[in-house]
């Protein structure tokens, strides 16, 4: 990576995606100098840009992988949020009963602060491995056909 | 420092045992004098090594995009494990019990909406800060300054957690006497950070927190075994011992000692947990962390491994808070420092064997130094994060709307090794004003901000295709100015004996979180100025977001 900046002047006629990738980020498309010497053309590469990004969006394939990411991630989020909240409203709503011994001095009170650290535990094992079976090959295909059409 | 002790240390033969105490402080305090220094050294050694001749804002900002992610979670956890989780929290569970564990699960289950949110898709879709993705698909200049500007705050309160995390430890090291030293402490560890970003940039930033966090992890599981050892693993021993040197019985194992009495305590409560779980997304110098390795999926990776030892250190934290409860009693912690910030080094002096014994010195001077590198580290990072924001943020706008035609790379490097410094000094001259403070409510209102002004913005942006560049200034500034405005007439600036300015009292705002109206308001305000927006938002550039963050196509 140290010899291209990224921040720098826009290289044409490389044929390396990632390179390629760096140059038509939207900065530099917006606020650098225009590559092109006519500006026509340049809305038209940006006019061009969008259209391939638009017809990616609608894709199947894409569809599929956000389907995919959006059936895990949000319930999952929305599920240990919800189950967070309640631990603190038990907390301080019901101090009877996180106060309730369980067993010697543990109450349950600790028994629901190590559920707390368990469920995180377990469902970040579970998302790491849905995101590797279920989504990154089709992500990484998405990517590189992507790149190519943009360019 | 020495100077100071030498008289006490010539009185050693009256034998008292005040004065056998005195004589293990000068001990500990050579010995934590030569392990910090050491530390001090190595990192300088790598932020010259490391610094070398790399210029372009690649390198300064991202460290080169190379990072593993196992390197990179180490460094998460650097960025995260704060002096506010080690000293702060501790101590709230040394003197509070429960109610201090509330907030270890909240800084925890945070990550989970980072992991599965933010981590992947911001990297994806920035190059070096918040308002990259941001302006992936807004108007670029103003959501550039709001983010900048509420990023930049965040940092600056953040900072000011932990160099009073400095402050209270060296008064301790310092046998709790000397102001001055406590100023120059500040000012000694400002101008560390400053050399570390100036001269490091991201690369040196980095290996320092892998650095730390091996040193934090190492000293927490030393000396948890050691609590643990003394109850022969007996955790219900513990509990008990723990219940009963804290004075309160039974009480100290439920919740509500510190947030139970009143109504409004109880919302204070509610307040501070929400912050803790939203804030953690919104922390600029979190997420500026996924922009150093090269892909989501190694974003995603790093997460995974800061989760692990994010989760094995506050579990250990909880062992020490009640260790110290047990062994040292919650009296002696509080009549150390009242907000319990030295509730660790004490316990840590008790398990080597007491004031005066060698073993305790050792212990002391470790933990004393490894808590020094936590904040050095953190502080560290915080600076590098709010100078990416000034220089690429703030200074890059303007920039780019008065001469278009720049070298952007090296100047916006050096604006932000300019900026690193103000920022260092702007840090350092509020830390003096805010020195009896606890870390650990001064780091909770630092999330409160983050999750009001940073969250709201960054989760619309990614997730909602009608959001618009009105809505999203409106969301940065709907969280960031209610957020400030209420720290500021809260109980924690004013009126009261642990506020900065106790003798006047313009505490209108009786919590002293103020998440639970901030950060609905950031919602709202983004929801608001996107109803109320003159133009749709631009479904093409919806579409590039959405498909960059899924996919990586495109991404720096």
């Amino acid at each position: 990576m140290d010899e291209h900046d990224g921040g720098g002047a826009v290289r044409l006629g490389v044929a390396d995606p990632w390179t390629e990738a760096l140059a038509v980020g939207p900065w530099e498309e917006r606020s650098g100098p225009s590559p092109d010497p006519e500006p026509a053309a340049a809305a038209r590469r940006e006019c061009d840009r969008t259209a391939v990004y638009r017809q990616v969006q609608a894709g199947e394939a894409f569809q599929e992988v956000r389907r995919r990411y959006r059936r895990f991630a949000f319930p999952a989020v929305g599920a240990c949020l919800v189950w967070y909240l309640l631990y603190v409203t038990a907390a301080i709503m019901a101090p009877g009963l996180m106060g309730r011994p369980v067993a010697g001095a543990v109450n349950v009170a600790m028994l629901a602060a190590l559920a707390q650290f368990t469920t995180t535990f377990l469902l970040t094992w579970a998302y790491a491995r849905h995101a590797g079976q279920c989504r990154d090959q089709a992500a990484l295909e998405l990517r590189w056909d992507t790149q190519e059409r943009v360019r | 420092m020495t100077g100071r002790i030498e008289p006490t240390a010539g009185q050693v033969h009256q034998a008292s045992v005040q004065l056998a105490a005195r004589h293990s402080v000068v001990g500990h305090q050579a010995l934590a004098l030569a392990l910090f220094t050491a530390f001090v050294s190595i990192t300088l050694a790598i932020t010259v090594w490391v610094g070398r001749g790399r210029r372009s804002s690649e390198e300064f900002f991202s460290g080169g995009r190379l990072f593993s992610p196992l390197e990179n979670g180490f460094a998460i956890s650097g960025d995260y494990l704060s002096a506010g989780s080690f000293l702060g929290v501790s101590g709230l569970i040394a003197l509070y019990g429960y109610d201090g564990v509330l907030y270890l699960v909240g800084f925890f289950v945070a990550w989970l909406g980072v992991l599965m949110l933010v981590a992947e898709l911001v990297r994806n879709c920035g190059r070096f800060t918040l308002a990259d993705v941001l302006s992936a698909r807004m108007s670029e200049r103003p959501v550039r300054i709001a983010a900048g500007i509420s990023s930049i705050t965040v940092a600056v309160l953040y900072l000011v957690a932990q160099l009073v995390g400095a402050g209270s430890l060296v008064s301790l090291l310092l046998d709790g006497e000397a102001a001055h030293a406590r100023t120059w402490t500040v000012v000694g560890v400002g101008a560390l950070m400053v050399f570390y970003v100036v001269f490091g940039g991201m690369r040196a930033t980095t290996w320092i927190q892998v650095v730390k966090t091996a040193l934090l992890l190492g000293g927490s599981a030393v000396l948890a075994f050691l609590v643990l050892a003394r109850f022969h693993g007996d955790v219900g021993a513990l509990l008990r011992a723990a219940a009963h040197g804290s004075g309160h019985g039974a009480a100290y194992l439920r919740p509500g000692l510190k947030y139970g009495g009143s109504p409004l305590a109880r919302l204070d409560f509610v307040s501070l947990g929400l912050a803790l779980v939203l804030g953690t997304a919104g922390l600029p110098h979190i997420l500026v962390r996924f922009y150093t390795v090269p892909t989501a999926r190694a974003a995603r990776r790093s997460v995974v491994w800061a989760v692990a030892l994010i989760g094995a250190f506050y579990l250990m934290t909880m062992v020490l808070g009640l260790g110290a409860a047990a062994l040292v009693g919650s009296g002696a912690v509080r009549a150390s420092n009242a907000a319990g910030n030295t509730a660790v080094p004490l316990l840590a002096l008790h398990l080597g064997g007491g004031a005066g014994s060698t073993g305790g010195t050792v212990l002391f001077a470790v933990v004393g130094s490894v808590a020094f590198a936590t904040i050095l580290a953190v502080v560290a990072g915080l600076t590098l994060a709010s100078s990416a924001s000034v220089a690429h943020d703030l200074y890059g706008s303007v920039r780019r709307h008065y001469a278009p035609s720049g070298t952007p790379d090296a100047r916006e490097v050096a604006v932000a090794r300019l900026a690193a410094a103000a920022i260092g000094v702007v840090a350092i001259v509020l830390t003096l004003y805010a020195q009896e403070l606890n870390v650990a409510v001064v780091v909770g209102v630092a999330f409160a901000v983050a999750a009001s002004a940073n969250l709201p913005v960054l989760l619309l942006t990614l997730f909602w295709h009608r959001f618009t560049t009105r809505g999203a200034v409106w969301a940065v500034y709907g969280g960031l100015l209610p957020s400030v405005a209420l720290v500021v007439l809260s109980p924690v600036v004013s009126g009261g004996p642990g506020a900065i300015f106790p003798r006047i009292d313009f505490a209108w705002f009786p919590l002293q979180n103020p998440g639970i109206v901030s950060i609905p308001l950031g919602f709202l305000a983004g929801w608001l100025g996107t109803v109320l927006s003159p133009v749709p938002a631009d479904p093409g550039r919806h579409a590039e977001v959405e498909v960059r963050s899924l996919t990586g196509a495109g991404a720096a």
